[in-house]
């Protein structure tokens, strides 16, 4: 805490020093700068700036991508939903509005597909990239065959074809095998293997109408290993993952079925592949955090939004060649650009501050008590220890409810509540602590038990306020 | 037929509403809520005006079978009526109305109603005392049957089950509900439905319409012996068989007699010629009843939060001290109560709010001004800011549904510091509980000694926030009696 306090004091202090520098410099110079200063101050936090985006090559084209790719896929409709909540129709002059002013700040990456806002992404991004030269973007779509009638070669081409046709194109910079890896090996071979569409593609990539060939991955890692082993065979130019500062090491914590993005970029790395990121805010989840995390990240960053910290860690990587968003507003859209006109790459602290908050937003950390009772009795009837172990058996077994959205949330939030319950009467659980810390001094562990039960006590409240046992 | 039918039918209505009164698991209220709103005296008070047309245009229609089937109060009547028949058959006998008594007690319950004197209502209102007698007598063994549950779930690593607080909610309460169980067990064992047709307003209420009902039953003149078994086996003793007459502000439509009489002389008719008039059913509306805490101020008694010094490495529990309720100068009423005045004027303190209140904060108040209505407090538990069911089951529109947004912005108290009980001075430990765990923030901690910053922190209370939710009282560590205490509002703001 004091630590803390005392960083914050000497940042503000340099705050103010340089503030009173560059006041001085333009009292001296004119007047009217000097009333414009804290104007231009605002405006540089809301409004980006042109020609400043951080652009990545590609190793095979040569050609320079922006940072920020376009996710098509929550366009905005006329009743201001994103399409893929609401029925009403998408509201094209806002799109194009959306995607000129993308342009016009740089962004040159546009991923769509026939699957997204209920089939309607293609032919709104067609209409509104068709407005400007064909050469000032790139577009990526995919070969969306989840269905069984679009198995066939015949159906594929056909999707294939009909996206040349909704997107008023004749070639596709990049083009996606659609979400590899959802319903394992079989389901991959049935889709692309078994009748002869991925070496169709690959023609397609030689004869020019498909420039870049690549695939997006989520779930059964065999997929992605094995489409990796076959490198060789099909050189391909990306690849799409999903990587963000909770992804990197918990992707397993938040769902059983994915990856560590860690080991997906690796393995990407390694080939030389470059990748593709998608999900940078997991859904949303990444820049509505719990309130005090948010406090933790102003106090680090207090000019730049709480999804700043996420594109930044998703676009820091080198081998990235793109981050997408999908972004349905207009300030959806300028604060992610301001995330990257320039990009300021996270740094080896920032990482592990974010790492730090990863932790917390799985809930990682088991709390490294192991019911020596020293602390014990606490003066206020709190049993310290019980509600440790409460918390460290669920954490370990897996069954610990982190998000509403989570598989099995409702029966894991039921456990934990009425297992603690079993364990701690109710007049001795976390929110009964003080936090007077007589505790502390005896822990062998070292373990600042007032902020851990208070961590715990939130957590608990949350699980209780999230929905009726 | 008809006997068997009102059977079913009313064992079904019994059993649900039963189960309701006694759910534990807070989930049941969702389906089986309106088996509480379709009954007469809270739909009335409730102004509901669709059930109170629908149980008018059923009682013209068939009499007063809400008695025999709807009203749990009725049923459980019959039930204590059919073991006295199985001692001794043919039990009863033609007697005629009590007047003065019936319409007697109907004045008295309008009088009541319309000057606040709720005691009255509460003891006369017939699904009130059946909730009463399930909430404060059978609940307390349900609620054990499922704790004996969890202990054996626990054992086999089940959440099926689980611990819920068994304790007495309020003596008065459970003693009116004894007393009115045997009175009522003792009243029907010997005569049926004596109860329900001398006592029971709703039943006189019901009464009025039933006299011009188009379905009745009939004595067949021609084919009556006049042997006199309906009469000996009819619950109401409401007929008169030597005149074969039926005296039908009484006859609950329960099919006894048709089933008795071996001439098949008794039938279940419409009528042939019908004239339906209606009387008016509204009761008036009263004028405010003004209403008073009475009762004595009594200081609070300053205990501190038990503080041991001495430390033992090996563990060990400090005993905590129970909270005790403390004299609230205004009692608390839940969120939608809308004023001390509303739930006064609505509540007929049927317990269903107080059975159904997940965190224990409700129970019967045993001020007479408010006798048996739901009351506030938080040594259980606090109001907590996700929950509305009270609100969600009141039939009567004591208290008036809620949503959860709605609740945090109602301001139905605010919390008072008790300087002398306040751990930071009695103990000299840093605390701050009570802030921490505001939902709306409405505490700051501030400095004891406004010059020194690092002297101890006490809870200062912003009133114009605060919600009156009990989280702070509840979670000080401060007991028997807390360092800040929730006053009531008499009547509840939107802030």
């Amino acid at each position: 805490m004091g630590k803390n306090n005392n960083i914050n004091r000497r940042r503000f202090l340099k705050l103010l020093g340089a503030g009173s520098v560059v006041t001085a410099a333009t009292f001296s110079g004119c007047k009217p700068k000097a009333m414009e200063a804290p104007e231009e101050e605002y405006k540089h936090q809301v409004e980006p700036p042109k020609g400043k985006m951080t652009y990545r090559r590609n190793p095979k084209t040569n050609e320079d991508v922006s940072l920020l790719g376009y996710g098509m896929m929550r366009l905005p409709t006329t009743d201001g939903a994103a399409a893929r909540e609401s029925d009403a129709p998408i509201d094209q002059e806002q799109v194009n509005r959306l995607v000129d002013y993308a342009i016009e700040h740089g962004v040159n990456y546009f991923d769509t597909s026939p699957a997204y806002c209920k089939g309607m992404s293609e032919h709104a991004t067609g209409i509104a990239l068709s407005r400007h030269p064909r050469n000032s973007y790139y577009i990526a779509t995919k070969l969306s065959n989840f269905s069984e009638d679009t198995w066939s070669k015949q159906a594929s081409i056909e999707m294939f074809n009909n996206s040349l046709k909704e997107l008023q194109v004749d070639y596709i910079d990049y083009y996606l095998l659609h979400n590899i890896g959802m319903g394992g090996m079989e389901f991959f071979e049935t889709r692309y293997e078994n009748n002869g569409i991925l070496d169709w593609l690959v023609e397609q990539r030689k004869a020019g109408r498909i420039r870049n060939l690549g695939f997006s991955y989520h779930g059964d890692i065999e997929v992605f290993d094995y489409l990796l082993s076959m490198h060789d065979e099909y050189h391909w130019d990306f690849v799409q993952i999903e990587l963000n500062y909770l992804d990197w090491h918990y992707a397993d914590e938040i769902n059983p079925r994915n990856v560590d993005a860690e080991y997906l970029y690796g393995e990407l790395q390694k080939r030389g592949i470059p990748s593709v990121i998608m999900e940078p805010l997991l859904g949303g989840r990444l820049s509505n955090v719990p309130q005090y995390i948010a406090a933790r990240m102003k106090g680090r960053d207090p000019e730049h939004s709480v999804a700043s910290w996420a594109f930044r860690y998703a676009g820091s990587p080198e081998g990235v060649l793109t981050v997408l968003s999908g972004m349905t507003y207009m300030e959806h859209l300028k604060d992610n650009l301001l995330s990257y006109s320039p990009l300021r790459p996270v740094s080896e602290d920032d990482k592990s501050f974010l790492e730090q908050v990863a932790k917390e937003l799985v809930n990682m950390e088991t709390i490294p008590c192991n019911d020596c009772k020293y602390c014990m009795p606490c003066p206020y009837g709190v049993d310290i220890p019980g509600i440790f172990v409460h918390y460290n058996k669920c954490k370990n077994a897996g069954s610990l409810p982190v998000d509403p959205e989570q598989e099995d949330y409702a029966r894991y939030r039921r456990e934990y509540l009425i297992g603690l319950d079993r364990s701690v009467p109710r007049i001795r659980q976390a929110n009964h602590c003080i936090a007077c810390g007589q505790c502390k001094p005896h822990c062998p562990q070292n373990i600042d038990i007032p902020r851990e039960l208070h961590q715990i006590d939130m957590y608990v409240e949350r699980l209780k306020q999230s929905r009726e046992l | 037929m008809l006997k068997r039918i009102r059977r079913v039918l009313a064992l079904f209505c019994f059993t649900l509403l039963t189960l309701l009164l006694l759910d534990v698991s807070g989930v049941l209220h969702h389906w089986l809520g309106w088996l509480a709103k379709v009954q007469l005296l809270p739909a009335l008070l409730a102004m509901n005006v669709g059930v109170v047309l629908a149980l008018c245009v059923l009682t013209l229609v068939f009499g007063r079978i809400y008695c025999s089937v709807i009203c749990p109060l009725g049923v459980m009547q019959d039930g204590f009526a059919w073991l006295g028949r199985r001692r001794k058959k043919n039990r009863y006998s033609w007697s005629p109305e009590k007047r003065w008594l019936r319409y007697g007690l109907l004045g008295g319950m309008i009088v009541a109603l319309a000057t606040g004197v709720n005691i009255v209502v509460a003891l006369l209102a017939p699904y009130s005392a059946y909730g009463r007698i399930v909430g404060s007598l059978v609940r307390p063994m349900y609620a054990r049957v499922n704790n004996g549950l969890a202990l054996l779930a626990e054992r086999v690593d089940s959440y099926a089950f689980y611990e819920v607080d068994v304790w007495l909610k309020s003596l008065p309460t459970l003693v009116v509900a004894a007393a009115t169980l045997v009175v009522l067990a003792w009243l029907a064992w010997r005569n049926g439905r004596t109860y329900c047709n001398t006592v029971c307003p709703v039943g006189t209420l019901l009464s009025l319409l039933a006299r011009f009902s188009w379905f009745k039953v009939r004595i067949d003149n021609d084919r009556c012996v006049t042997c006199g078994l309906c009469a000996k086996n009819c619950k109401a003793s409401c007929i008169d068989f030597k005149n074969h007459r039926v005296d039908y502000s009484r006859c609950v439509a329960c099919g006894d007699c048709i089933e008795k009489c071996n001439k098949q002389a008794i039938r279940y008719t419409p009528a042939m010629r019908h004239k339906v008039s209606c009387p008016s059913e509204t009761e008036a509306q009263s004028p405010d009843a003004s209403r008073r805490a009475f009762l004595a101020v009594s200081a609070l008694s300053a205990t501190a939060a038990l503080a041991q010094e001495g430390k033992k490495v090996d563990g060990g529990l400090a005993v905590v001290e129970q909270k005790v309720a403390p004299v609230r100068q205004t009692p608390v009423t839940p969120p939608g109560s809308l004023s001390a005045s509303n739930m006064a004027k609505h509540c007929t303190a049927c317990q269903l709010c107080v059975s159904t209140c997940p965190n224990d904060v409700l129970r019967p108040s045993s001020d007479l001004s408010t006798f048996m209505q739901p009351t506030s407090s938080f040594e259980h538990g606090f109001c907590r800011p996700e929950c509305v069911k009270c609100s969600e089951v009141c039939p009567t529109g004591a208290i008036r549904p809620i949503t959860r947004a709605e609740k945090t912005s109602i301001q139905a108290g605010h919390a008072v510091w008790i300087k002398k009980n306040c751990v930071p001075l009695t103990d000299e430990r840093e605390c701050g509980n009570c802030a921490r765990h505001c939902p709306v923030g409405a505490i700051t901690m501030v400095p004891i000694d406004e010059n020194d910053e690092n002297s101890l922190h006490v809870p200062a209370v912003n009133e114009a926030r605060c919600i009156g939710c009990g989280a702070c009282e509840h979670v000080c560590p401060a007991s028997p009696l807390s360092a800040i205490i929730v006053e009531g509002h008499e009547v509840h703001r939107t802030i």
